[in-house]
């Protein structure tokens, strides 16, 4: 425990409950609606509409997931011909050597895997999983998040953050419980 | 002028003018079957079938909508339903084809048969009276469906009740197997024995993909038309279109598995007697329009579905939907035609006035019913069922 820090610095924000992934929605509105910017949301499923109320930005996933799965195009069908055409050209059943639709499986097959791949790697990076440790789990309540409660964090970092007023702003969405989260 | 009214005139200007359309068409078509009985016949063929499929789709449509929920049948089910509404109408025009057996199909030809030990074979199923049994059999059983599915969700309309949704999921149901059986068998009679020495077996699963691909195009165009002109609830918007345009995204990859899987089976086996199929279809200009089909029924409209915004704005999948429609109308020219035309793309004007002129019977019609009830989408049986075994 450093003795240098501030209470305020010591706090990774300011957590709401909520009984609905309805009054979940209306607070994360609310509070873009009020100013604040660094604001996280947790529910048991994912709610309709969640991305729109934190105005969250555009995810790149599926960019990168169409940039693989070209890769993946490209590498199967370019392994076939690389096989086939030039290292090992064998005559099978009269065909040409270049019979490119015998390829079509393999390079739909490779297409799918690294679009698949790519898809899952580039999704836990960007969330910054796998993670060991956050501080949401400090607060004891929110186990509840994985089964049927909502949760409603401003975080610390947030310009508008105070330690009073996010608490008095969060009470007045009137949830179940507010609480300080440790971090 | 209130929604009820406004809603009447609109559909009714649409009505009258696709029956003007529609006359007009089968009035050349009946001036070119006098000039050229063969090519009428021929051409009627590929303009029946285009819109037998979407029909056949909606009914489709409509079982698996009963079957599986969702709010893209809850937004598009009276369009759906005065799409199935249409089938007594196609059974109607079915009948040119029954006269026209002999001048469409190479097995009703006994000078053909007699040169043919394969079609001698084959007579057994192959001739006049098993097939007009058989195609009475298939209309019967599609009527009936959807008679009894238009009737239960007007009683569903009326007085909600838990009943009668298990009711509709019971017949949907084995409809749905029935449906995929006679389609095939239909799809096999009509189309597939044009050439009747080839065979594939996967070739009634193209059409039945081909059905529902054409059902949710022409769902996402007539749905999109309605909405635009304030016809439909408010409740219907970009959530749907992005259901739809879903929907149609994964029917494009279907359409382009199943036309795959069949062409790559018969080119790795290289037998002349299924290669000759494709060697017709790639014969002079054929193979422009075989290109063509790669390029605007797979790849620009895969691509294009990809983009999450093509998708919402229904502005802009309405165009893509059109095109798709447009591609249907090719595939299954490519489909039928070079069956007749063996050495080259060979378009015959009466290729275009049969479609548009069975096009503008079946829109009138379609219209006629989607005026019979209300525009207001279907209310979600199960929230409704629910609602009502509270109240009681």
């Amino acid at each position: 425990m450093s003795t240098h820090q501030t209470t305020t610095s010591s706090l990774h924000g300011m957590m709401a409950e909520f009984a609905s992934a309805e009054e979940l929605l209306d607070a994360a509105r609310r509070t873009r609606g009020a100013g604040y910017r660094n604001v996280d949301a947790y529910s048991p499923f994912p709610v309709h509409g969640m991305d729109e109320a934190l105005a969250l930005p555009k995810s790149p996933v599926p960019l990168f997931v169409l940039i693989g799965a070209l890769a993946g195009t490209a590498l199967g069908f370019g392994l076939e011909y690389w096989v086939s055409v030039i290292e090992y050209p064998i005559m099978v059943g009269g065909k040409p050597f270049f019979s490119w639709p015998a390829f079509v499986p393999v390079a739909y097959e490779t297409t799918i895997l690294l679009g698949g791949l790519t898809a899952a790697i580039s999704m836990l990076m960007i969330n910054g999983l796998p993670m060991p440790y956050h501080p949401v789990f400090n607060v004891e309540r929110f186990s509840h998040a994985m089964t049927d409660r909502f949760f409603l964090c401003i975080e610390a970092t947030d310009p508008k953050f105070n330690r009073e007023e996010t608490k008095k702003f969060l009470e007045g969405l009137h949830p179940y419980q507010v609480s300080e989260v440790e971090e | 002028m209130n929604n009820a009214d406004s809603n009447r005139a609109l559909l009714e200007g649409a009505q009258k003018r696709w029956l003007t359309i529609g006359v007009a068409g089968a009035l050349l078509c009946a001036a070119g079957g006098f000039m050229n009985a063969e090519q009428f016949f021929r051409s009627y063929l590929f303009g029946f079938m285009f819109w037998f499929n979407l029909t056949l789709g909606c009914l489709a449509g409509v079982m698996t909508h009963n079957l599986t929920g969702g709010d893209w049948g809850i937004a598009t089910r009276r369009q759906l339903e005065a799409g199935m509404r249409v089938l007594p109408l196609m059974a109607l025009l079915f009948l040119p084809i029954l006269f026209g057996v002999p001048k469409i199909y190479e097995w009703a030809n006994p000078e053909h048969v007699a040169h043919s030990a394969i079609l001698q074979q084959k007579a057994g199923y192959l001739n006049q009276s098993f097939f007009g049994i058989r195609a009475f059999v298939y209309f019967s059983i599609w009527l009936t469906l959807a008679n009894l599915l238009y009737k239960w969700s007007g009683e569903l309309e009326r007085n909600p009740s838990l009943a009668i949704v298990r009711r509709m999921e019971n017949l949907s149901g084995p409809g749905i197997l029935i449906f995929f059986l006679t389609s095939t068998l239909a799809a096999f009679d009509w189309v597939m024995s044009l050439e009747p020495h080839w065979y594939s077996t996967i070739y009634g699963l193209l059409f039945i993909v081909g059905q529902g691909l054409a059902m949710l195009a022409f769902m996402i165009a007539v749905t999109t038309w309605l909405s635009n002109r304030g016809a439909l609830s408010e409740a219907v918007g970009t959530k749907n279109f992005h259901d739809l345009g879903k929907l149609m995204h994964g029917f494009v990859v279907l359409w382009t598995y199943g036309s795959f899987s069949q062409f790559l089976i018969i080119w790795s086996a290289n037998l002349p007697e299924e290669t000759i199929w494709y060697a017709h279809r790639i014969a002079g200009g054929w193979k422009l329009i075989a290109i063509g089909l790669a390029v605007f029924h797979f790849l620009v409209p895969f691509f294009l579905l990809l983009i999450r915004n093509n998708k919402m704005k229904s502005n802009i999948l309405v165009k893509i939907a059109g095109l798709i429609l447009f591609m249907r109308f090719v595939d299954l020219y490519w489909f039928i035609s070079p069956a007749f035309n063996t050495n080259g793309l060979g378009l015959h004007w009466l290729d275009l006035a049969a479609p548009v002129g069975i096009g503008g019977l079946w829109l009138a019609t379609f219209y006629g019913q989607l005026r019979k009830r209300s525009l207001a989408p279907l209310p979600d049986p199960f929230a409704e069922a629910e609602q009502a075994m509270e109240r009681a």
